[in-house]
């Protein structure tokens, strides 16, 4: 038909890049509520199918005839300018899909790891992940229910055992421009941390 | 760690990826996909799930936007998409990760973008 008018259209389109950030936590700490608040679209759920055979503690010998399980996890989008799009992708909420965190993580620019104060040994698995990988940089955001928090960041790094370098904000996940610095924040820390590890000379 | 399996082992073989289940294009669920010549109609010898994905990719779309909005599994998403772009159909666009620093600047215009629309 009109191939000659996209083809043009496509040239400049070829320019458009992403990136990706990913939003870590215990069930309910609020990733969806982050997500919703930044992001120019409503959160979009997507599934992925995993082999029972992949999560080792499941016992499937009851039910031999069930092979696959689903995750879903949701995304937001931001769009920076006409060539850079960011996503933000949630991390299924269970320990036990851990082994998915690493297609999830692979590839992000940084993470956040939202914490609920009032449950603060969900965040432990979130946590002692990219602690353990230290593959990207990650921060770790505070969600403030009700408009308070019941520990102070330095009591928090102390009992998830953060280290010292990470970032450790609290904010409001209801709230675009609150939801915003965390994410701004994580950028900031993913430059600082790639100027770091810069090679001198 | 050993005991971590490898993807193939985790995605369903699904029977129309031809029993693969590993794509050749380094696909993430954030990695934008483009239709190359959107004015053209897809090849009729496409399975179904391609041609869907042909058509939707004629404006560009993230591997997950692409598998929510056709109600694909991702697995079978980055296959399917990996398969169209071996065949030139699709082009598979950049992805920033950050890992290098030659990526900074694009990381500093993500930022400042963000400081833009986040005040």
């Amino acid at each position: 038909m009109v191939s000659n008018d996209f083809s043009s259209d496509n040239r400049s389109n070829r320019k458009k890049m992403s990136s990706k950030i990913v939003i870590a936590g215990g069930f309910g700490a609020g990733k969806t509520t982050l997500v919703s608040s930044v992001s120019e679209i409503p959160p979009v759920t997507t599934e992925a199918i995993m082999t029972e055979a992949s999560i080792g503690h499941d016992d499937t010998s009851i039910t031999p005839d069930k092979t696959t399980t689903t995750v879903a996890m949701d995304f937001g989008r931001i769009t920076i300018d006409d060539e850079l799009v960011m996503y933000m992708f949630g991390t299924p909420g269970q320990a036990r899909f851990w082994f998915m965190w690493d297609d999830l993580v692979r590839g992000a620019v940084g993470a956040v790891v939202v914490v609920d104060c009032r449950r603060l040994a969900d965040s432990f698995d979130a946590v002692d992940y990219f602690e353990t990988n230290r593959r990207i940089p990650y921060i770790v955001a505070l969600n403030k229910f009700e408009g308070r928090l019941d520990y102070t960041a330095e009591q928090v790094r102390e009992a998830l055992e953060v280290s010292p370098e990470v970032p450790i904000i609290d904010f409001d996940a209801r709230q675009r421009n609150s939801g915003g610095d965390v994410l701004k924040t994580l950028l900031r820390y993913a430059l600082q941390h790639n100027r770091a590890s810069e090679p001198v000379g | 760690m050993s005991f971590r399996r490898r993807r193939s082992n985790r995605v369903r073989p699904f029977t129309f990826t031809g029993g693969r289940t590993r794509s050749r294009h380094p696909l993430m669920v954030q990695t934008l996909v483009s239709t190359s010549e959107p004015g053209k109609e897809p090849p009729s010898t496409l399975m179904p799930e391609s041609i869907n994905i042909y058509r939707l990719c004629r404006e560009t779309r993230s591997l997950a936007e692409v598998s929510a909005e056709l109600n694909i599994p991702l697995g079978v998403t980055q296959v399917l998409v990996s398969d169209l772009a071996e065949q030139d159909m699709v082009y598979i666009h950049p992805t920033i990760t950050g890992s290098s620093p030659s990526e900074n600047q694009v990381l500093e215009r993500a930022l400042r973008g963000l400081e833009r629309l986040f005040q």
